[in-house]
């Protein structure tokens, strides 16, 4: 277990230093500066931006020092936002953002289990049929279709939520819901597949012979190694739930992280682009360590493999 | 759903699939308005005889306006699909071929890329290239090949050890003949199938940025654009919101369903 860990975080930490220096140099290489305006500005201003944000070193050496403050957890300033520095707005984004994406996740599991689950148990039934016509419409509903959508329906028409910004907790309600829905989808289409395809092992046979009712046939039979491919969607469903974040907080004036990344992007402002790269490439892969940890602890297939591997 | 069931759906999803292509690439040419015209009588007008799907905030006909996004969201992702194909499909035959040390680091890198959000990596190379639509597909395309590239991999490990792969050895056959001969022909139909897959994602991904402002740029559009400007006109004429988004999520809707049932095909899988 402890040598899994360690490889695990090993291959993290890699992956991270490469996404950081790929996102960095990828920036630098780009045509046009943070200071490039519509009016050009005197050389010597311009010098002296460009010196007071230590522009002009060398690459090398302004990725050294990147790097070593990133270290210590600092992002350096904004260059856009005036006396604001990265770590600053990523601890007014940052909050929102993982709000409204881990309630989405949460949301998407939440529906996405039973109905998958229900669907398998009762196979080839009109329900069945329903819930998984259900299921491919959902799959077809991005947050860009259903954000604006809600917005329309619920806060403007039937006035029951609040439309956009971040006054109370009910703001999150809207957004969260969107961006669950094409998860909720995909996770009650992998957990019906999985739940058949356990449903014809041959331990759930055995229980289902000895006369087990459904309900704990599901739960201490089937759930458990049909959960197991689920587990792993979480991964790149984080991934998908960031992309649409940024989507989601548009169309819904939150202050979140999504729409500050979007902004330094099409501003050029360096720092808060790679501000936002480390955010997410971080909080991406130490979901993705949980779940592969999780996923060695409760798969036996794949602890028994690599022990055999170390012996 | 009985087999019976599931050939009507693949068949209407089938049907849905070539009339919006046959709508997006024909559709424009016998419509009286261009997408680009402005009828400066009709701003903002609903539904009617002169526009079926009304007109937009500057008078532009909604419906040509949504068959031409359509169609450059439609060449964005099949151009993007391509190239996670030809990237794709290498990569993973090379890895299953290959075998042992390199097939652990390219599949590692696989891994690794699979743990970043894409529209990351592509709003970085938007970044990078300006609003460049070409390259805005080439980056979608070098970033959503990695589904492809694993099945590949997976089904090139699997021909690896048949026997007619022994047979072309101990002919004497060339690596390369071997790959191109009996190789390739072997999972070339899974490779389409998953770049079948990988289309609606594209497409997707198209519109979010598009819509964010960092993809297709006026005067050309898309229908991530297209949502985008009817977000921002919703609330009094929720019609350039909701044929653009309605075209979307059909589009989306057979694509899905085509891909879902090809690949059913091809794993055997005809209960699910």
């Amino acid at each position: 277990m402890a040598r899994f860990v360690f490889k695990r975080i090993a291959f993290m930490l890699i992956t991270f230093w490469v996404v950081i220096s790929v996102a960095f140099f990828l920036l630098r290489l780009a045509p046009g500066g943070p200071f490039d305006g519509d009016r050009r500005m005197p050389p010597e201003v311009e010098e002296n931006l460009l010196k007071a944000y230590n522009l002009d070193d060398p690459l090398p050496i302004q990725y050294g020092r990147y790097v070593w403050n990133l270290v210590r957890f600092d992002l350096g300033p904004s260059l856009k936002h005036h006396d604001f520095t990265v770590n600053e707005l990523i601890a007014a984004g940052l909050p929102v953002s993982l709000s409204v994406g881990a309630l989405a996740l949460v949301i998407a599991l939440v529906l996405g289990i039973p109905i998958g689950c229900a669907a398998a148990f009762r196979h080839n039934s009109w329900l069945d049929n329903c819930l998984s016509s259900t299921t491919t419409f959902g799959l077809a509903l991005p947050p860009i279709v259903t954000g604006p959508l809600f917005v329309l329906l619920f806060a403007v028409t039937l006035r029951w939520l609040p439309a956009g910004g971040m006054d109370a907790a009910t703001s999150l309600i809207l957004p969260s819901i969107a961006l669950a829905i094409p998860h909720a989808a995909a996770t009650a289409k992998l957990m019906r597949g999985s739940c058949i395809d356990t449903l014809r092992q041959n331990h759930v046979l055995t229980a289902r012979s000895k006369g087990l009712n459904s309900l704990r046939l599901a739960i201490h039979h089937v759930l458990p190694s049909a959960m197991i491919p689920v587990l792993s969607f979480l991964g790149p469903a984080a991934a998908t739930v960031i992309a649409g974040s940024l989507v989601i907080e548009e169309v819904f004036s939150l202050p979140g992280l999504g729409r500050y990344f979007v902004q330094g992007a099409l501003n050029r402002d360096y720092t808060l682009v790679m501000g936002g790269v480390v955010v997410y490439a971080a909080l991406i892969l130490m979901l993705n360590f949980v779940v592969d940890t999780l996923y060695f602890r409760f798969d036996p297939r794949i602890r028994s493999q690599s022990q055999a591997q170390a012996t | 759903m009985n087999t019976a069931q599931q050939k009507i759906g693949f068949r209407v999803a089938l049907a849905t699939l070539a009339c919006v292509l046959v709508l997006v690439v024909l559709g424009p040419m016998f419509l009286p308005w261009e997408y680009q015209e402005i009828d400066w009588d009709n701003i903002n007008q609903a539904p009617s005889i002169d526009h079926w799907f009304g007109t937009d905030a500057s008078g532009r006909d909604v419906l040509t306006r949504t068959l031409v996004g359509g169609r450059i969201s439609l060449i964005v992702a099949l151009l993007a699909t391509c190239v996670s194909f030809l990237i794709g499909v290498p990569w993973g035959a090379i890895a299953g071929l290959a075998g042992g040390r390199a097939d652990q680091v390219m599949m590692r890198i696989v891994d690794g890329m699979y743990a970043l959000p894409f529209v990351l990596i592509v709003i970085l190379l938007v970044v990078l290239f300006g609003r460049n639509v070409y390259l805005l597909f080439v980056g979608l395309g070098a970033v959503s090949w990695l589904d492809i590239s694993r099945i590949v991999r997976g089904q090139t490990l699997v021909v690896r050890n048949e026997q007619y792969i022994l047979a072309a050895n101990a002919l004497g056959a060339s690596q390369v003949w071997i790959v191109w001969k009996h190789v390739l022909p072997n999972i070339i139909g899974t490779a389409f199938v998953y770049a079948t897959l990988t289309i609606p994602g594209v497409i997707i991904a198209e519109s979010f940025i598009s819509f964010l402002g960092l993809g297709i740029q006026e005067p050309q559009t898309s229908l991530g654009v297209l949502i985008a400007d009817g977000t921002k006109e919703m609330h009094s004429s929720p019609w350039q919101l909701a044929f653009p988004a309605g075209f979307l999520v059909f589009t989306l809707l057979a694509l899905n369903k085509v891909g879902d049932v090809l690949r059913d095909s091809i794993t055997g899988n005809v209960e699910h």
